[in-house]
């Protein structure tokens, strides 16, 4: 079986003026169905634009990408945009709802970019199994403002689920979020991949990488540490344990 | 995606900004108002000056005093008296083909009649004046050759000033006094309306010119002399028949320019037609600039939009929208715009002319033609004026657009 992802000696230029900036510079690397890969690094040594890549939002300056057997090279914008929609869900760190349409206008989004189009009818009924899939089943008319940091990251990974793509892609999940509320996401990311999704995402936070299967370091652009997670955390004992340290300082207080 | 599914987003995204979306309608409404209001305008004038002019009657031609080629003007009447009661006699005895001819004499003069008393404007002709002119009499008879050649002090009365001096009442038999002369009412005249200026044309009274020259306007001069032809075919052939028996009266040497000037009716026809397009055209190229002006407002709001949701473009590209879905979002939203704009302009600008007919007295007339075109023209402009920022919306890169903020 050949792999999702993989990147042959790939890297991405940015270019400002006369300044070139190698924000990602010949990686290779293979990411298998399944897997749930955290990608972490300092600030500025390339993960956003890694996961950019990843998504398809571009093409790479030199070197290969392969996504589920597609040389990503070879496509031209529209192509890639199809591609993004059927088999890329993405999650962003600022949610990037709308803010004026409710939860479930949001999660339709995607399936009104869908070719060949479907119903009405067979959206509103996705974007409610989607809904109930992050846990937010009651929730499908609030708009954004509404609800709860933890509860619009919810809705984004709704809106990312609700074509079936292959990847889900997260850059900065629980950047914005408190720890149990952070706990909680990892625990649906965890839940999905248990079903068969492959999940790539990035953080700078160490624990945050322990809920993953696999955590890539990056540097400068650069791969530099390639490892599977040995002592993993599994979210709904983590959050559990959490439960009971809060029972114990009102108890202690 | 689905044109529907977009047309709903877009009403949902110009909902957002009520106040926005209304001040850029209004661009669109004042234009597409406008050029309604002013076609339709343009149209009615049009339509009450060929009108009138078909009621100087068939095959009539007219011979006014003066020259007015020379200014360049072709309508109106002339003052410079250059026309005696010997041509008009003269046509009468030499033109042949002629079926009635009419010199007009016009003066204002207090009538009274009982205790009524009105000013109003006395037209002299002959026998011939109300026939040549189609105008028929509603009772009593018109006044004959003998009574102008008498100068006798017989009147027929325009429906207005009948009303005004008789009421309900009988006017044939009774007796008027124009500048204090008696004058006998002989029959009173069917209604015409009023004419493209607004003036009431049944407020008048017609006598023998004979009678007004001796006591309403003095002078020894006709501003016109109308005369008809038998039929179409020998109308060319009175026209220039006309042309030189005046030559010769006024002793016109070879070369010289006449010092009159002979219109027929299809020619004083077109040329109002002409002018009176002209007067459309440009009533409805200034509102049109205004429609521009609108369009101009649209594609500026487009453009704040475009750039205030740089980030929802970038989502939207993300999760697979192609260029062209953002293209055809934004461009749907500006025609939604305009449409709805040109559809509430149409309203006003019908709504206008229908007022402007009522309070001002004028003639106005909106045609089906100038409707749907100025509402098409409006779509246009949404097209054409939101087409630019959509184009801009849809090229954006995907992950500039996310990192904008
Ligand atoms: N659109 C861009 N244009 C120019 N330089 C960029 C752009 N995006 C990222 N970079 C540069 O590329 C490098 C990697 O950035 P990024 O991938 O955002 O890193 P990280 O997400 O790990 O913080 C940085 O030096 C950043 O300044
Ligand atoms: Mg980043």
């Amino acid at each position: 079986m050949s792999a999702l992802i993989k990147l042959e000696n790939f890297s991405k230029t940015y270019r400002t003026g006369e300044m070139e900036v190698h924000a990602v510079q010949s990686v290779s690397l293979e990411i298998q169905s399944g897997e749930f890969v955290a990608i972490m690094g300092a600030s500025g040594s390339g993960k956003s634009t890694m996961m950019n890549s990843l998504g398809c939002l571009d093409r790479p300056t030199s070197g290969r990408f392969w996504l589920d057997g597609v040389d990503i090279g070879s496509l031209n914008r529209d192509q890639l945009a199809d591609l993004r929609n059927k088999k890329i869900g993405f999650i962003f760190q600022g949610f990037n709802l709308l803010a004026r349409s409710t939860a479930l206008e949001n999660i339709e989004l995607p399936m009104l970019y869908l070719r060949p189009s479907i119903s009405t009818q067979q959206q509103v009924e996705r974007a409610e199994k989607a809904l109930a899939i992050v846990g937010l089943g009651n929730r499908g008319d609030h708009r954004p403002s509404q609800l709860s940091g933890g509860q619009q990251q919810r809705v984004a990974i709704a809106r990312a689920l609700v074509n079936q793509p292959k990847l889900l892609l997260a850059d900065e999940p629980t950047g914005n979020l408190d720890t149990q509320t952070s706990m909680e996401i990892m625990g649906v990311f965890q839940e999905l991949n248990r079903s068969g999704m492959t999940v790539i995402m990035v953080t700078h936070e160490l624990d945050i990488a322990r809920y993953c299967k696999r955590n890539v370091i990056m540097r400068d652009g650069r791969i530099v540490s390639d490892t599977e997670v040995l002592n993993r955390h599994d979210a709904v004992e983590e959050i559990k344990k959490l439960r009971l340290e809060q029972q114990a300082v009102q108890l202690t207080s | 995606m689905i044109i529907i599914t977009t047309i709903r987003m877009a009403i949902r995204a110009l909902q957002r900004n009520t106040l926005r979306t209304l001040l850029t309608m209004l661009g669109i409404i004042i234009g597409v108002g406008a050029v309604i209001a002013m076609i339709s305008i343009g149209n009615g004038a049009r339509a009450q000056i060929e009108s009138q002019i078909a009621s100087l009657g068939q095959n009539v031609i007219l011979v006014m005093s003066g020259n007015f080629t020379r200014g360049g003007m072709g309508m109106g009447f002339g003052s410079a008296g250059t026309l005696t009661k010997e041509d008009f006699d003269a046509i009468g005895r030499e033109v042949i083909g002629v079926s009635g001819a009419s010199p007009e004499v016009r003066g204002n003069a207090q009538v009274a009649a009982g205790n009524q008393n009105v000013n109003t404007s006395i037209i002299g002709g002959s026998e011939d004046y109300a026939v040549i002119r189609s105008w028929t009499l509603t009772s009593g008879a018109n006044f004959n050759d003998q009574d102008v050649r008498s100068a006798n002090k017989v009147a027929l009365l325009g429906q207005t000033t009948a009303a005004t001096l008789f009421g309900d009442g009988e006017a044939v038999g009774q007796i008027i006094r124009i500048k204090n002369a008696p004058f006998a009412v002989v029959g009173v005249l069917g209604a015409k309306g009023s004419d493209a200026r607004g003036n009431d044309q049944d407020d008048i009274i017609i006598i023998p010119w004979t009678s007004a020259m001796k006591r309403i306007t003095g002078g020894t001069t006709f501003r016109s002399i109308s005369v008809q032809a038998m039929d179409v075919a020998s109308s060319p052939q009175v026209q220039s028949d006309l042309n030189d028996l005046l030559r010769q009266r006024h002793r016109i040497s070879e070369g010289k320019e006449d010092d009159f000037t002979i219109r027929s009716q299809q020619e004083i026809a077109d040329f109002a037609t002409a002018s009176t397009k002209v007067m459309t055209v440009l009533l409805g190229s200034i509102a049109g600039v205004s429609l521009l002006v609108g369009g101009i407002g649209i594609m500026n709001i487009m453009l704040v939009s475009v750039t205030e949701r740089t980030r929802e473009i970038g989502v939207r590209m993300a999760i697979g929208a192609r260029g062209q879905d953002i293209l055809l979002q934004f461009l749907i939203e500006a025609v939604v715009l305009s449409v709805v704009g040109g559809g509430v302009g149409v309203v006003f600008g019908v709504a206008g002319s229908y007022a402007v007919a009522k309070t001002q007295n004028w003639a106005t007339l909106v045609s089906t033609s100038s409707v749907v075109l100025s509402f098409l023209t409006s779509a246009g402009i949404g097209i054409f004026f939101g087409f630019y920022p959509a184009r801009k919306a849809a090229q954006l890169d995907p992950i500039e657009a996310l990192r904008f903020d």
